[in-house]
């Protein structure tokens, strides 16, 4: 494969590669925060694939502007899953959230599966993108990055630059500690879990800008934002974003060298290596 | 005496059957994916199955011997999952006594369902199991009525031969033993053609973003891709091939394209083709039961959907094991099974015979596919079939206009 071929490849692997890193965000975050791993990752991803598909046929709107819709609502999800699924499971042993969280995912996705089916659906989203020699960069994968790094970009300005990132780092910390200093720390952590399950529930509909998607479609992301929490350090936000921007290096990288069939198997080589090199991930912010 | 006459009456008439009432039931047996990857393709063949047994039931049952035998199904859902569907069919014949069986969809399930009917001695009917494979490891009671996967890209490539004999060829696939049963027989007769294969790939099913792999395609200056695999990974290069502007100049693609769905790709969709089972267009003349079109608008009406060929085959698997019934005059599994060695006929779906020769028994012979394209008629986008030509209802679109 010719040297442009290449790095069209891994550019386009960088692009599609931010989009895995906001799906990891979400996850990230819970994780860093209260300690828990939220097995409805996945079907989020997907139920904001679904938004996007429902408001853009239904009500005709364009397909970027329900970015906001999809937050707001994957937020208000997100408050209520923490009190059905998860409040109860706080401070106990990991496995009780794990198991929470994957009850409410089998939930969902059967009740999909029934009402819904397994189908595939297309939004069908062109923009004009850019081409360089037989080499195109879709438009809308261009986009989807430039959100994905701008929705980064605000979650560190509020997790560093306003009271409530700030109350949401303490208790992220030390969760006693910051009860002891006035931190209403139930309300915060209801608020950390909105907040990542409305990252997920955006990166869904982005991802459903991009390709054809179905009600199964997010166990395969919720499978990359493991690797990607795992390079970026867990708990940490901005390093997700470079964990899924990596990734997606990683899969640009590697294929035009080596049979596609090979890509999976190379993935999860490195993120075998990544824990035991660096247990809390690679760019952790706590060091385990 | 008077009084005992009337009792004797009375009872008399209690005893006796009624007349016109089925004499009997036949339980046949199988599996629905009902969740899980492989739903949609599954209840689509159960639609055509169940309408089968719905219009049997309707007209008496199936006339064997002197008597009527009434149909009923029993279904469990098999979660897509290999391992259930070796419990589920010990559990359909053992506990409840089915006495035929259908496979599931997909070439993995029937495989593993094959096992359980073979262990049985149960005649299973199989209408969504194409690997040849099942085939070979030397069966007396399977019967496959679709077309096996080694054929499901020859007319794709004989039509591409017909436009450009020395088109330069990537086969790009999942790793599925359906999808690489298909292209190991695609790759062969590519050879044979003369073709310049200038990629050979596979890719994890789970595979969600194609971008690299177009690249290589674009790079490997390819004129025409045959792969894929089952659903959304299809589609998915299909509509990724378009947004990075690759311009094949063919494109064939396994299962997704036969879906009335994959024209919501939209322009993506344009050129692509697929073999397929049974098309509306294509027409046979039936020996016996509906025609196509019969067929096809009974399947509308029941279920306000149109029929693909997952349905057809479900309905012509239904039609082949009545014939066999009615052929053998009885249900004895052995007669039954003597009647689809020796089924030979043309129905609505095509032409159906089976193999018997224990190196490949109950393999499809007779059935042939044609290749479905989607093509562009008053500005929208309809499915056609385009090879044979003498089957063909659109004239083949190629090359598959650049953008």
């Amino acid at each position: 494969m010719s040297g442009i071929g290449i790095i069209a490849s891994i550019i386009d692997g960088v692009l599609v590669g931010s989009v895995y890193g906001l799906a990891a965000m979400g996850l990230t975050l819970i994780w860093g925060v209260m300690d828990v791993i939220n097995l409805t990752h996945g079907s989020i991803i997907v139920a904001g694939m679904f938004a996007l598909y429902l408001l853009t046929s239904a009500l005709g709107i364009s397909p970027y502007v329900t970015l906001v819709p999809v937050l707001v609502g994957g937020f208000l999800i997100g408050l209520a899953l923490y009190w059905v699924a998860v409040h109860r499971m706080i401070g106990q042993a990991p496995l009780m959230s794990l198991l929470s969280t994957f009850s409410v995912n089998l939930v969902l996705i059967g009740l999909g599966t029934a009402l819904w089916g397994t189908v595939f659906y297309n939004v069908p989203v062109s923009l004009p993108g850019l081409t360089w020699q037989r080499y195109t960069f879709p438009g809308t994968h261009i986009l989807a990055a430039a959100l994905s790094a701008v929705i980064a970009a605000c979650l560190y300005v509020f997790l560093y630059r306003t009271q409530l990132g700030k109350a949401i780092r303490a208790v992220a910390g030390n969760r006693q500690a910051a009860e002891l200093v006035g931190i209403p720390t139930t309300r915060v952590l209801a608020l950390a879990f909105g907040l990542g399950v409305a990252l997920a529930g955006v990166s869904g509909m982005l991802i459903a800008t991009l390709f054809p998607f179905t009600l199964l479609s997010g166990d395969a992301y919720q499978l990359k934002s493991f690797v990607v929490i795992v390079l970026g350090g867990l708990g940490n936000p901005a390093g997700a974003l470079l964990g899924g921007i990596a990734l997606g290096l990683l899969e640009g990288l590697v294929t035009p060298f080596i049979p596609v069939s090979w890509t999976l198997v190379i993935e999860f080589a490195l993120f075998v290596v990544a824990l035991i090199a660096f247990p809390g991930g690679v760019f952790a912010l706590r060091r385990s | 005496m008077k009084l005992i006459a009337l009792l004797a009456a009375v009872t008399a008439i209690a005893v006796t059957p009624a007349a016109f009432a089925a004499d009997d039931t036949i339980i046949i047996g199988m599996t629905q994916s009902q969740t899980g990857s492989l739903n949609v393709d599954s209840v689509a063949q159960y639609r055509g199955i169940e309408m089968w047994r719905d219009e049997v039931n309707a007209a008496g049952g199936i006339a064997a011997g002197g008597k009527h035998y009434k149909v009923k199904f029993v279904s469990y859902d098999d979660q897509s999952q290999g391992g259930r569907v070796q419990q589920l069919y010990t559990r359909l014949i053992v506990q409840d006594k089915a006495e035929f069986l259908f496979a599931p969809y997909s070439s993995g399930l029937t495989a593993t369902a094959a096992v359980i009917s073979e262990q049985y001695g149960k005649v299973m009917i199989i209408t969504g199991g194409a690997e040849e494979k099942t085939y070979t490891l030397g069966n007396k009671y399977l019967f496959q009525v679709i077309t096996p996967a080694g054929h499901y890209l020859s007319g794709a490539l004989e039509a591409l031969h017909s436009k450009n004999p020395k088109a330069r060829v990537a086969f790009v696939y999942s790793d599925d033993p359906f999808s690489k049963a298909v292209i190991s027989a695609a790759r062969d007769q590519a050879k044979e053609a003369g073709f310049d294969v200038v990629i050979d790939e596979s890719y994890a099913p789970s595979t969600t973003d194609f971008g690299p792999i177009v690249n290589k395609i674009i790079s490997a200056r390819a004129d025409a891709l045959f792969g894929g695999g089952h659903y959304p990974d299809s589609a998915t290069l299909a509509r990724q091939i378009y947004d990075q502007k690759a311009n094949l100049k063919w494109e064939s693609l396994l299962v997704a394209p036969g879906d009335a769905k994959f024209a919501t790709l939209g322009p993506a969709a344009l050129g692509v083709s697929t073999g397929s089972q049974w098309e509306l267009p294509v027409k046979f003349t039936p020996q016996f039961g509906p025609t196509g079109k019969e067929f096809a608008e009974k399947f509308k009406a029941t279920y306000h959907i149109d029929a693909d060929y997952h349905s057809a085959s479900g309905y012509a698997g239904g039609m082949i094991l009545q014939h066999a019934i009615e052929q053998a005059g009885s249900v004895d599994p052995e007669k039954v099974a003597a009647a689809l060695n020796k089924t030979d006929v043309t129905i609505f779906f095509g032409h159906v015979k089976c193999a018997t020769e224990p190196g490949d028994h109950g393999m499809q012979v007779a059935h042939q596919m044609v290749v479905a394209q989607w093509v562009e008629e008053n500005g929208r986008l309809s499915r056609q079939v385009v090879w044979p030509r003498d089957a063909a209802s659109a004239p083949l679109l190629y090359p598959i206009p650049s953008h």
